[in-house]
């Protein structure tokens, strides 16, 4: 039953990542990605992780999505100009990604057998992440707030300034 | 029990799917669109391991990443619009300033 | 006393040394009188050294005094040290008595020259380094010294360097002396490889104990006699002294008559155990010198500069005191070179007193009459004259017949003759001089003879005193034929020439070769009067009549511009081609070759930054997958 579940979240995700790539205008793409990312939230919830899972549909497919949502409308043109010079850079690129995929196959591949399936850590899940957080990882917690204030000025005094005539 | 390859397995492809999107779009937007799904499926290959060594700390580590991603995109796409601005045009072949 | 003989060197090169710093602060008074203070104190210690070792009599041993351990290298090592013996202590004595007296003559007159420091540094300097040649014990420490003055020598003629001539004259100096000097610097090599030591008094040894094969020390004895006719002006390399003479005048007298010119003689006697033991060195020596002092001679017959009729009387006179050294009459050849160092550099300071009151007008042909103009200069120029015309009982008459007859003793017959033939000549040439500058009518132009005026006495002085020993020294080295005795000066000289034997003519010949020499001097001085006083019309005659022979005479035999055509013209335009097609091409061509591939490089690399967020974002890719390969491998 999960892995029924897992497949089909599996194809979904995948499934938007592939539609993204393939749509001509970006909104579809984006709307696309959305998708993708809702059912890799789902696939994270498999993974017996409820909060990250709630994080990545909250802030992933919400929130950031969201942002891409207004930039595009704010850009959109109709002088979308596609793919006319330099399609070998494509190619090239292509084989490239299939070879870091055989890579990457390969490598997991080694450390496969070493992986336990270690237990699940139950519903106390969310509470034990929140003890780690501001215990053991207090420290990136409170640079990580730190960052996302400079993140959050520096956007916006950017997004402020007026263009050239 | 799924197995931890599969999820490993949809992790690589996710991957493999966005370093080809990077390359294959033309589009500034639609590039950074890709680099957050090296990201997400970045998040599942820690996700994976924090479950097969039973240990939160990859959970944390997926927190951060999903943090910075935001923050991050947030600051590109006031980049992208302030490129936009001034060049009326999104499209990476045209960013070539720092050619030579 | 005597042990201090070594700071003697020291003591003008610390005043060189503080001329070149401080010069231009110091007023012209205080350089001239620390230079010849400074030549004063070097020439009281060689005094008292030379009275040390005549106390100590006869066959007493050199005073050696080391310095420093200088060069330890393997098997071989050359100390610096100084030896204080007989001949380096006549040497030294007329270096620095001689310089001493120029240094005096020259503050009078370089009174207004604009470098003052300059020049009595480098004269100092000189000094310093002609010192170090005269008392080093080894001969690695002599080329030192050899170098050194030879560099002096090349600032000195160039002194006054915006001459064009006279920069040029320097230049040739110095590269003549090149040639010579390798050849020195090969001699050096050889004695070295054969011996292991490059002390003289090892080499003495050495000689006489047989490690010499006969055509080893053969060919060493050449090597440093072509290296001393660079430095002696000898046939062939005697070229650059007549240019010399675009130095000032005191210069000339010290460096080119009295003393650098005949550290090749000096060479020669220190290394006398050498040139004894080869025969056929020796023989070459006596020849050159024979061959140099008649050809030298007949130049001077035709040279209108009075400058240059000296440098030429130089030469030949240089050839005498090799004719000497040849034919093993050692101490001979040294008397020859005292007496030669007194009566020259008077006849040269005398000349720069007559150059110095016409206001620098040194054509014969526009002088005349000056003895009535210039009655303090005159005397002590006839009494040079007549010293090295070799008039009877003054200094020249003794050691140019102490040579002769020692040559005709010796059975070197056309060695003796060609010397005779000299004598006549010089006679003859030295009064030509005489009779055109100071007697006759006046034939100076009028702005030179409108200012004629005798020089201060700081210039007479020197004079009155170098003609008194132009007179005098010939009395320390009187005839054999006299008694046993009476040659103190080759007395003294003997144990530095232990190994050499000397054979004096038996009495009768002496006395007859004497009459010879008086002859020929005789001979000598009566044409030139008849020639240039009596009847002045014979020698436009006489042109007139060998139209060639005199052109030959009187441009030198075109022996410069033979050199020029066949050593000089190949080696620039040698040096023009190997610029052309090496320097320009091979090397320049590397160069920029390289530069050019430091630049196409960097284009290629350039290629690499289009700019293009893809591009890099490509590069990254490439180097991921790179080293994710190489890491699963």
């Amino acid at each position: 039953m999960a892995l029924l579940l897992f497949f089909i979240l599996a194809s979904l995700s995948a499934g938007g990542v592939v539609g993204m790539i393939v749509s001509r205008d970006r909104a579809y793409s984006v709307l696309f990605l959305v998708l993708a990312f809702a059912a890799l939230g789902g696939v994270f919830g498999l993974l017996d992780a409820p909060f990250v899972a709630a994080i990545q549909v909250l802030i992933y497919a919400g929130a950031i999505m969201i942002l891409f949502v207004f930039v595009i409308m704010m850009v959109n043109r109709r002088n979308d100009r596609g793919s006319e010079k330099k399609k070998s850079v494509g190619v090239f690129a292509a084989i490239l990604a299939m070879t870091l995929f055989a890579e990457l196959l390969l490598a997991v591949r080694g450390i496969l057998p070493g992986m336990g399936n270690g237990g699940p850590v139950g519903g106390a899940e969310t509470a034990g992440l929140g003890s780690l957080l501001f215990e053991k990882y207090l420290y990136p917690l409170e640079i990580t707030s730190i960052l996302i204030i400079a993140a959050l000025t520096g956007a916006i005094s950017m997004a402020g300034k007026k263009g050239p005539k | 029990m799924i197995p931890a390859a599969f999820f490993l397995a949809l992790s690589i492809v996710l991957f493999a799917l966005g370093v080809a999107a990077f390359f294959i779009k033309r589009d500034l937007i639609t590039m950074f669109m890709a680099v957050e799904v090296m990201l997400s499926a970045a998040n599942l290959a820690f996700l994976t391991f924090a479950k097969s060594t039973a240990s939160l700390d990859g959970q944390v580590i997926v927190f951060f990443v999903i943090t910075v991603a935001a923050a991050e995109s947030a600051v590109g796409l006031a980049i992208i619009l302030l490129v936009f601005k001034r060049k009326k045009s999104i499209q990476s072949d045209d960013l070539n300033v720092m050619k030579g | 006393m005597t042990e201090l003989f070594w700071l003697a060197p020291f003591v003008p090169g610390l005043s060189a040394l503080l001329l070149f710093l401080f010069g231009g602060r110091l007023s012209r008074r205080w350089i001239a009188a620390q230079a010849c203070l400074s030549l004063l104190a070097s020439f009281a210690l060689s005094l008292l050294a030379t009275i040390g070792l005549l106390g100590a009599g006869r066959g007493s041993a050199p005073i050696v005094k080391e310095l420093f351990s200088w060069i330890v290298s393997g098997s071989f090592s050359a100390r610096a040290a100084f030896t204080f013996d007989p001949l380096a202590a006549i040497m030294g004595l007329v270096v620095t008595g001689v310089g001493f007296l120029i240094h005096i003559y020259s503050a009078g007159y370089m009174a207004k020259d604009r470098s003052p420091a300059r020049f009595f540094g480098l004269l100092n300097l000189f000094t310093f380094f002609m010192l170090i040649l005269v008392l080093a014990s080894n001969v690695v420490l002599m080329f030192v010294g050899w170098e050194g003055v030879g560099l002096c020598s090349y600032l000195l003629i160039a002194f006054w360097f915006e001459k064009p001539s006279a920069a040029a004259a320097g230049k040739k100096a110095f590269l003549v002396n090149r040639i010579g000097d390798t050849a020195f610097l090969v001699g050096i090599f050889l004695v070295l490889a054969v011996t292991g030591s490059a002390e003289f008094r090892d080499l003495a040894t050495n000689v006489m104990g047989g490690r010499f094969p006969a055509g080893v020390a053969t060919l060493a004895a050449v090597l440093f006699f072509i290296g001393a006719t660079g430095k002696s002006a000898q046939v062939p390399l005697y070229v650059w002294l007549p240019d010399a003479m675009e130095g000032p005048t005191p210069v000339s007298a010290l460096i080119h008559a009295a003393t650098m010119v005949t550290a090749g003689v000096y060479m020669v006697c220190r290394m006398n155990a050498l040139f004894a033991f080869s025969g056929t060195a020796s023989l070459g020596v006596a020849l050159t010198g024979a061959v140099t002092a008649v050809f030298a001679a007949t130049m001077a017959l035709t040279e209108n500069d009075i400058k240059k009729v000296l440098a030429y009387s130089t030469i030949s006179q240089i050839g005498y005191m090799f004719i000497g050294c040849g034919v093993g009459a050692y101490s001979a050849g040294m008397f020859h070179l005292v007496t030669h160092a007194f009566f020259k550099s008077l006849l040269f300071l005398a000349a720069g007193s007559v150059i110095h009151a016409l206001s620098g007008e040194q054509d014969l042909r526009k002088m005349g009459g000056l003895r009535r103009h210039l009655p303090r200069t005159f005397p002590s120029f006839f009494i040079g004259a007549a010293a090295i015309a070799g008039v009877p009982f003054l200094s020249g008459f003794f050691s140019k017949d102490a040579i002769l007859s020692r040559a005709f003793a010796q059975g070197q017959y056309v060695v003796w003759a060609l010397g005779l033939a000299t004598a006549i000549l010089t006679a003859f040439y030295i009064f030509r001089l005489v009779f055109l500058a100071f007697y006759g009518g006046d034939r100076m132009a009028g702005e030179a003879k409108a200012h004629i005026h005798e020089s201060p006495s700081i210039m007479i002085v020197p004079l009155a005193v170098l003609a008194f020993f132009a007179v005098a020294a010939g009395y320390v080295g009187l005839p054999g034929v006299l008694g046993e005795k009476v040659d103190l000066f080759g007395r003294f000289l003997a144990p530095v020439f232990v190994n050499v034997p000397e054979n004096g003519p038996a009495p009768g010949t002496e006395w007859i070769l004497m009459f010879f020499s008086m002859a020929a001097a005789l001979m000598g001085i009566t044409a030139a009067y008849v020639f240039y006083v009596k009847n002045t019309r014979i020698p436009h005659v006489l042109i007139s009549r060998f139209p060639a022979l005199y052109a030959i005479v009187s441009r030198k035999y075109y022996v410069d511009e033979a050199y020029d055509a066949v050593f000089v013209r190949p080696l620039v335009r040698g040096g023009e081609v190997i610029f052309d097609h090496f320097d320009k091409r091979v090397v320049d061509g590397a160069l920029n070759g390289t530069a050019a591939a430091a630049g196409a490089a960097g284009r290629v690399l350039n290629l690499l930054q289009t700019g293009l967020i893809k591009d890099y974002a490509l590069a990254f890719l490439i180097g991921a997958v790179l080293f994710l390969g190489f890491l699963l491998m």
